[in-house]
């Protein structure tokens, strides 16, 4: 009772990136409250999902095996959770902000009353004063998440609703194995004894996924452009600098609204957060949600017109140019004296 | 066949054009200096019940809004935007509302419109950037919801489809209705479809709005009566008070920081030649890249 839950995510029987990153998070969470690290696991016919998570510190593995549940649809697995929390009362139930965490998530908090923080960025454990009612909590989790556009930084509590949920985007936490060896329990339930065959009636029909080609957040070197770039055409410069010197192609927020770059490149609070050996900023002037994204790259170097774009401030080089000018020349220097 | 379509929007202040003097000297956001625009993701919605509209015309829009008096200027933009109907949820006791006391609200206002096949609303606003107003309001209602739509593709008499963008790819989703849609981004932008609808209801108020101004023809709400906007309150949808606002929110704020990053020693260059080589020079040398 009272312990730590995990939702797994599960694509072709495998727990997706954020899961693993939330279960390490959710460990060390569990090991500061004393309690157990529980994660559910609901799809179709997964093989190995217990070796696939239990290293992570899994304490208790909640597995609902039917075919219906895969792939994912809102209603069954929001019974699944909201029927599994009635009886098991956690106080913590983390899960990943992604497209099925934040469609499930909402549903169950709704359905629960219980409070839920989308996109944290830390999660913390402490205490709670309230003064104007007298009232003091021991051991809350601590939600932080940027607000208002990223413009501000909001630190959320649940005082009086458990669970208290919250939605981390993939690459935030960093995932880490605790014990290749750790062993938990690993209990099956009846799918049947949680989800009523109403809850089926959302069908999904046909599904495309296609493996991302694009691998921004293992990428050592990283060439970002945002709005200063310009154009899609521009953009092209920074996919030939990528090529030449072995870069994954990143782009702000900016850069993608205005169409120069697909989504799945978006680095930043609403994108990917990336921690690569250099980061090159290429016309990106350093909203403060894009900085959240990169800030712990080994190395930035920002390129930019304006010598006071905001992202100056936390770059080691800052060449002030344009983007057009610049590239080529590091491309030709580049290309000169690595043959 | 006509539907009864309800769009679930917000008025939003433009976070994303945050310019310099929206951040006030000691770092704290200046909201007055922000445009409070109809949220973006929203008017993606509204575009996708004008598309439901024009196949199946008779069709009703009804756009529905919790918020402040000055709220009401999105209900106008969506009636010039094609939208048949507004109705602003407005109540002191709505103040302070986090995504669960305000999908309660919203959601006994639907109930007071009793009728409706189809909600749709963004899929998040850009202040708070959350997307879970849509998915509470379908679990208050008890109706399925189908999130990050891109296109509505097909509605026939209690059922839709549409195709919701992945992060890496497409589905293609059935619902029984009523449902709960809600639509990126990547969908449909709004186009405005009929310059006469501004004339036309350029003068659409809320009774508070009419009340608070001098105006030398009010009679002409008695004439036209699709001027006069609904403007609801907690009692008027019948809320329980204690599930409104603050008071109804699971969630407090502990405290709000400003954000700032750990500014580092840079070292400046140009753009020539000669400091571009040396640069690229040092990066391989030290193995950086290379």
């Amino acid at each position: 009772m009272n312990n730590l839950f995990v939702y797994l995510e599960i694509e072709e029987g495998l727990a997706a990136e954020v899961s693993l990153e939330l279960l390490t998070k959710g460990r060390s969470l569990a090991d500061r409250l004393g309690v157990k690290l529980e994660a559910i696991a609901a799809a179709g016919g997964f093989g190995d999902i217990e070796k696939q998570v239990m290293p992570y510190g899994v304490d208790v593995l909640h597995v609902f095996d039917d075919p219906r549940l895969y792939p994912y649809t809102t209603l069954p697995h929001a019974s699944i959770l909201v029927n599994l929390f009635k009886k098991e009362k956690p106080q913590i139930c983390l899960m990943g902000a992604t497209i099925i965490g934040r469609d499930l998530g909402p549903r169950v908090s709704s359905s629960l009353g219980s409070g839920l923080t989308a996109d944290c960025t830390e999660l913390e454990i402490g205490n709670h004063e309230d003064r104007k009612a007298g009232e003091s909590y021991e051991n809350l989790l601590y939600q932080i998440r940027p607000a208002f556009g990223g413009n501000i930084v909001a630190w959320i509590i649940n005082p009086d609703h458990r669970p208290q949920m919250a939605t981390v985007r993939e690459g935030v936490m960093k995932k880490e194995i605790r014990d290749a060896n750790y062993k938990g329990e690993v209990i099956r339930h009846e799918v049947k004894d949680f989800v009523s065959d109403e809850d089926f009636v959302v069908s999904v029909i046909e599904r495309q996924i296609e493996k991302s080609k694009v691998n921004i957040k293992g990428a050592p070197i990283i060439v970002s452009g945002g709005y200063g770039v310009g154009s899609k055409e521009n953009f092209q410069l920074l996919y030939d600098l990528a090529a030449v010197i072995g870069a994954e192609v990143g782009a702000s927020r900016a850069a993608v609204d205005a169409g120069f770059a697909e989504h799945e490149r978006q680095i930043g609070q609403t994108g990917v957060t990336v921690r690569p050996k250099i980061y090159i900023a290429c016309g990106i002037s350093g909203q403060i949600q894009h900085i959240a994204g990169m800030q712990e790259s080994s190395l930035v170097i920002s390129i930019n017109n304006d010598p006071n774009a905001p992202i100056n401030t936390i770059a080691d080089y800052v060449i002030t140019g344009d983007v057009e000018k610049v590239i080529p020349k590091m491309i030709k220097y580049y290309k000169k004296n690595m043959k | 066949m006509t539907l009864n379509i309800i769009v679930l929007a917000k008025q939003v202040p433009d976070t994303r054009n945050v310019g310099k003097d929206a951040m006030k000297a000691d770092g704290t956001v200046n909201r007055a200096a922000l445009p409070a625009i109809f949220n973006p993701e929203d008017l993606n919605a509204l575009e996708q019940a004008l598309g439901i509209k024009e196949r199946f015309p008779g069709s009703k829009i009804t756009l529905l809004t919790m918020g402040p008096g000055r709220a009401a200027d999105i209900l106008r933009e969506g009636l010039f935007r094609g939208a048949d109907d507004g109705v602003l949820l407005t109540d002191r006791a709505f103040a302070g509302a986090d995504t669960l006391a305000t999908s309660y609200a919203l959601s006994m206002a639907v109930r007071k419109m009793k009728d409706f096949d189809l909600i749709i609303s963004g899929r998040q606003a850009i202040d708070g950037d959350t997307a879970q107003v849509g998915p509470q309001v379908a679990e208050k209602l008890g109706i399925p919801q189908i999130t990050y739509t891109e296109n509505i593709e097909h509605i026939e008499e209690g059922k839709i489809r549409v195709k919701r963008r992945l992060e890496n790819g497409v589905e293609i989703v059935e619902s029984p209705l009523p449902a709960v849609i809600t639509v990126n981004g990547s969908a449909r932008t709004c186009r405005p479809r009929n310059a006469k609808l501004l004339q036309k209801y350029k003068h659409a108020k809320t009774v508070t709005e009419r009340q608070s101004e001098d105006m030398d023809y009010i009679e002409i709400y008695d004439r036209r009566p699709y001027l006069d906007l609904t403007e609801w309150s907690v009692a008027d949808v019948g809320a329980d008070v204690a599930q409104c606002g603050l008071s109804g929110s699971p969630t407090k704020v502990k405290k709000i920081e400003n954000v700032v990053f750990q500014a580092k020693e840079s070292k400046r260059l140009s753009d020539s030649d000669v400091e571009i080589d040396e640069l690229m020079r040092e990066l391989i040398e030290n193995h950086t890249i290379g």
